[in-house]
């Protein structure tokens, strides 16, 4: 970016002060620390210069918001068209409870649902089977069959809003029940906008709500690609997520790495059963964390977009820019906030939030205070919302596209990130793609040793975590925590009960069969499931079905 | 109830226990082995091996599960290394075999390595016979799955089933000395990857190329976690016995094995004697300095040695 | 020679949130114990059997999904009824404070929160095993 000359006195010059000036005061004034480093333990320097980005060509690797290679934003002017989604996850207990606290975020100027499920129905089991017990509702909502999702959308027109749903192994099911409540709200599928997560690698790698193996795993997603570019083409389906890899423990660097490397399997799968790229890329999104060190985050997330374009461009060879625009929710990092003192984890979800905001995110959930403890409240999660706004209308950062960009850190950082991220891709292309290497174990184990690096330094006291290993207080345990009653399985279970005994069991029977037949068959299963959800089969007869073809995954683990 | 009824009664707790005591090196689990010993030789013993990343453990759990329907007792021991560093270990074989825990004709144990070279476990030869007093129609021995060391297990097993999976050309050559030849069965586990058929034919050849084999050892392609090729390798592991049995193989086998076996009992007593009485007098460490300081040549230094334990 | 402390580190229920288990497993294998891992979803059923079977002196249990009420108690019976209750039982996971004194009652020795150091757990394990 800079003419040589004037680089070479830079340089010249920087010398001169390390030399006079630095070595000087480090004799009187040593720093703080041996070594300084990211929150994902990369050494940093004392100072970035133009000497760091000296490679950089402006037009190559920044150019334009809106524009190849997209490093400074997916959209031309950013936030200062529209603002990004405040999308708060949420969902608990019964379809009932969840329906009404949709209706209160909304109310509180939330813009988009976000709806989270219970284990036993992320896991394709309905609340009566034998393992659901003592889950029922815990970490979301219950849902049966379409006649709880029914309740669950009550007074919620679906052509308004825009829903996201946190569902991988059955979400072809899950997204079947809202075409169905739209349909019966009088909206078409073509109306229909939102998200399913959708993403089966990484909950190999690691959520764990996986059901069935990775072949027909695989199918089931390109199944949706296909259904939804011709059925509901606003419908974004799948949310490629480097979220829970970085829960799990991982860099920076590896959740790019990694969340890219399962994108590339999933385009590669799609373009194997004959897609075009370019009739299901624009449909793709991705899901990242955001951290507690604010630029390193800023850096990740401009480096994932602009790998993604060159991925598309170059090894898919897309030709639509929408192909290669890399757009993506957030979520501020539930890993680090702290049960200790937790009324600090509301300054850590203010600074992630920032980091996502100045990273160019398209929709963002904020965590809660407590959820280090348990599920939030209403009013931590008012808290957590009220954060973005405060975020979005005072802080000005939103007023000018990538603000961040063409500091030397921030730039340096950027392509550090990228280059690390690469890696991790050709070393996955290497053993044979990400499917594999998850197989093998090689992701999961990456993972791990960084978790394991972290928490050693956080118990070494190199890395300080404010309450938890310096700032300590003795505490009253808090006593406002939201309790899920635990009278929900029975809840749950009668309304099975009713159902099953309401329903045409003989129209649910031959509805199964003939799903049964489509997954033996290469044709497409999404009308069957449709079909199914119609007559009230429920999730886990549905994901009965497909186990019983389909057989289960087997989870890999190397330590 | 006494531990040996439990045992003969097939309670796994009693199992269980009584494997702990053998790895303890407990006396009374050593004399309940000699005790019963004339209960042992029931069981065919198959040892699982081949390189890290080939599926051992799912393979066991698939054989495992098709002998149950032929209601076959099973008896399996997983082994994994232990770290030199801590002496612990993450022992993760079970992961693959969790249905099988409730099967209440299915006992499975995991071991670490504890600094035991060879891949197997110190304690592994006790725990076989443990099992096979036990019941057991058929024991599997998974060994950690590492290169050369895996030989010992041939020590140990009527039967070695080597399981490989495809596209480890070079790890074959890498492999192949010494290695090669313990394996009485070779399973290429994954064969619905690209380039099982050439993994194979490759392992064939080298097969052939072989001229001390009495018997060419069977090459299956299986998938275990689909449950593909597994009958196949049930009527091999059985055609092998036969075969053992027939060719009065089995005898001979056992008979070297059990020679193996009594020297490195021999060896270990023979150590223990040293450590304790070293313990007692400090003499190996006097010696050592003397070796160190090249006062005294280590040929003598062993002669001494030896001489203070015949004293004993 | 005495053989190492087993532990079996166990999740239990449908929950797959594993990396505390895994970095607590780490933690005992660097402590010089063996421990043997099993995975996701595993039924309390089966964790009483891999217990047995494996002979342990210890079973630690992580989950984070909010049943732990239901699932670490009914470990806690099963092993009783296998006669096998000198086996210390530990857990850990999102766990609220109110919880607590119910599961210790239930006969679970100590529940370990977030932000709890693996050298607090390994501490507890090595003063409290009972050892055969």
């Amino acid at each position: 970016m800079y003419d040589k000359e004037k680089l070479d006195q830079i340089k010249k010059s920087k010398k001169d002060w390390e030399e006079k000036v630095v070595n000087k005061t480090l004799e009187k004034y040593p720093e703080r620390l041996e070594e300084f480093k990211t929150g994902s333990g990369d050494e940093i320097d004392r100072l970035y210069t133009p000497e760091d980005i000296e490679d950089i060509d402006y037009k190559e690797d920044l150019g334009y918001p809106g524009k190849y290679p997209y490093t400074r934003g997916a959209q031309p002017t950013m936030y200062r068209g529209r603002l990004w989604t405040m999308r708060m996850y949420a969902g608990f207990a019964t379809a009932e409870e969840s329906n009404k606290r949709y209706k209160y975020l909304i109310e509180q100027g939330s813009k988009g649902l976000s709806v989270a499920f219970d284990l036993p129905t992320q896991i394709g089991y309905d609340s009566d089977h034998d393992l659901s017990a003592g889950e029922v509702g815990k970490v979301g909502v219950a849902i049966d069959s379409l006649a709880d999702m029914e309740i669950l959308f009550d007074g919620i027109p679906l052509d308004k809003v825009s829903t996201s749903m946190t569902i991988n192994a059955p979400a072809s099911v899950l997204l079947a029940m809202y075409i169905a409540v739209g349909e019966k709200q009088g909206v078409s599928s073509d109306k229909l906008r939102g998200t399913i997560q959708n993403d089966i690698l990484k909950e190999y790698i690691a959520r764990g709500t996986y059901i069935f193996p990775t072949e027909p795993s695989m199918r089931l997603i390109t199944d949706i690609f296909d259904y939804c570019s011709k059925h509901v083409p606003k419908w974004n389906t799948i949310s490629i997520s480097g979220y829970h890899i970085r829960e799990a423990g991982s860099t920076a660097a590896q959740e790019v790495g990694f969340t890219l490397a399962d994108g590339i399997a999933y385009v590669d799968a799609a373009i194997k059963t004959g897609l075009d790229v370019d009739a299901f890329a624009p449909r793709l999104s991705f899901f990242f964390n955001a951290h507690n060190d604010l630029l390193e985050e800023v850096a990740k997330f401009r480096a994932a977009r602009r790998l993604w374009a060159k991925i598309m461009k170059e090894r898919f060879k897309a030709k639509s820019e929408a192909s290669m625009r890399l757009k993506f929710h957030t979520q501020t990092g539930g890993s680090t906030l702290t049960a200790q003192q937790p009324d600090n984890n509301i300054v850590r979800v203010a600074i992630q939030t920032l980091a996502a905001v100045l990273g160019g995110t398209q929709s963002l959930h904020t965590n809660s205070k407590d959820e280090a403890l348990a599920l939030p409240t209403e009013d931590s999660v008012r808290i957590a919302l009220r954060t973005q706004q405060i975020v979005a209308h005072e802080s000005g950062v939103t007023n000018t596209v990538d603000p961040l960009a063409g500091s030397y850190y921030i730039e340096a950082k950027t392509n550090e990130i990228e280059q690390e991220a690469m890696k991790y891709i050709n070393k996955i292309d290497e053993l044979g793609g990400a499917p594999r290497a998850i197989d093998i174990g090689y992701i999961q184990q990456e993972i791990m040793d960084s978790a394991y690096i972290h928490q050693k330094e956080v118990e070494g006291d190199k890395r300080i975590v404010v309450g938890v290993n310096k700032y300590k207080i003795e505490e009253e345990p808090p006593s406002d925590l939201l309790k899920v009653d635990p009278a929900v399985e029975n809840l749950q279970k009668k309304k099975l009960d009713d159902l099953r005994a309401k329903r045409d069991n003989n129209a649910v029977m031959e509805k199964l069969e003939n799903l049964g037949k489509a997954c033996s068959s290469d044709e497409n299963v999404m009308p069957y499931i449709l079909d199914a959800v119609k007559a009230y089969a429920t999730l886990g007869e549905i994901c009965g079905v497909m186990r019983e073809i389909f057989g289960e995954y087997e989870q890999s683990v190397r330590l | 109830m006494q531990l040996e009824e439990k045992l003969l009664n097939g309670d796994k707790r009693g199992c269980a226990k009584l494997i702990s005591m053998v790895e303890n090196n407990d006396k009374e689990a050593i004399d309940i082995i000699k005790k019963l010993y004339n209960h042992t030789g029931n069981a065919h013993i198959i040892g699982i091996t081949g390189p890290p990343g080939g599926g051992k453990s799912t393979l066991t759990d698939r054989l495992a599960k098709a002998l149950r329907k032929e209601d076959k007792k099973i008896g399996i021991i997983a082994i994994d290394p232990t770290s030199p560093f801590s002496g612990g270990s993450i022992l993760g074989d079970r992961i693959r075999m969790n249905d099988l825990s409730l099967d209440k004709e299915v006992f499975i144990r995991s071991m670490g390595t504890r600094g035991y070279l060879g891949g197997l476990s110190k304690a592994t030869q006790g725990a076989v016979k443990l099992l096979d007093i036990f019941g057991c129609d058929y024991i599997f021995i998974e060994t950690v799955g590492v290169g050369q060391s895996e030989v010992d297990i041939v020590k140990t097993a009527d039967t070695v089933i080597m399981v490989m999976v495809p596209g480890l050309g070079d790890d074959i050559q890498a492999i192949k000395a010494g290695v090669m030849e313990i394996g009485d069965i070779f399973a290429i586990n994954k064969s619905d990857l690209m380039g099982a058929s050439k993994t194979a034919t490759e392992i064939k050849m080298m097969l052939d190329m072989s001229d001390n084999m009495e018997r060419r050892p069977p090459v299956l392609q299986v998938t275990a976690i689909k449950n593909e090729g597994i009958d196949k390798l049930v009527d091999e592991i059985k055609n092998q016995m036969n075969y053992l049995e027939e060719s009065n193989e089995l005898y001979e086998r056992r008979k070297n094995n059990a020679k193996t076996e009594i020297i490195k009992l021999v060896e270990e007593d023979i150590i223990n004697l040293i450590l304790k009485k070293n313990e007692s007098i400090g003499m190996l460490d006097d010696i050592a300095h003397e070796v160190a300081i090249k006062v005294l040549d280590p040929y003598t230094a062993k002669d001494r040695v030896f001489n203070s334990i015949k004293e004993l | 020679m005495d053989r190492p402390i087993r532990v079996l580190v166990a999740k239990p229920g449908l929950d797959g949130h594993d990396r505390g288990a895994k970095v607590v497993a780490r933690a005992l294998r660097d402590a010089g114990m063996e421990v043997i891992y099993t995975g996701l979803r595993q039924t309390p059923q089966q964790i009483v059997a891999a217990a047995i079977q494996e002979d342990v002196d210890v079973v630690a249990m992580s989950i984070l999904s909010g049943a732990h009420n239901h699932l670490f108690p009914k470990v806690v019976q099963i092993l009783k009824d296998e006669g096998a209750e000198d086996i210390l039982i530990v857990g850990g996971g999102v766990i609220p404070e109110d919880d607590i004194p119910g599961l210790k009652e239930a006969g679970v020795k100590e529940i370990f929160t977030p932000g709890t150091a693996t050298t607090d757990v390994i501490e507890f394990i090595k003063n409290n095993v009972k050892r055969k």
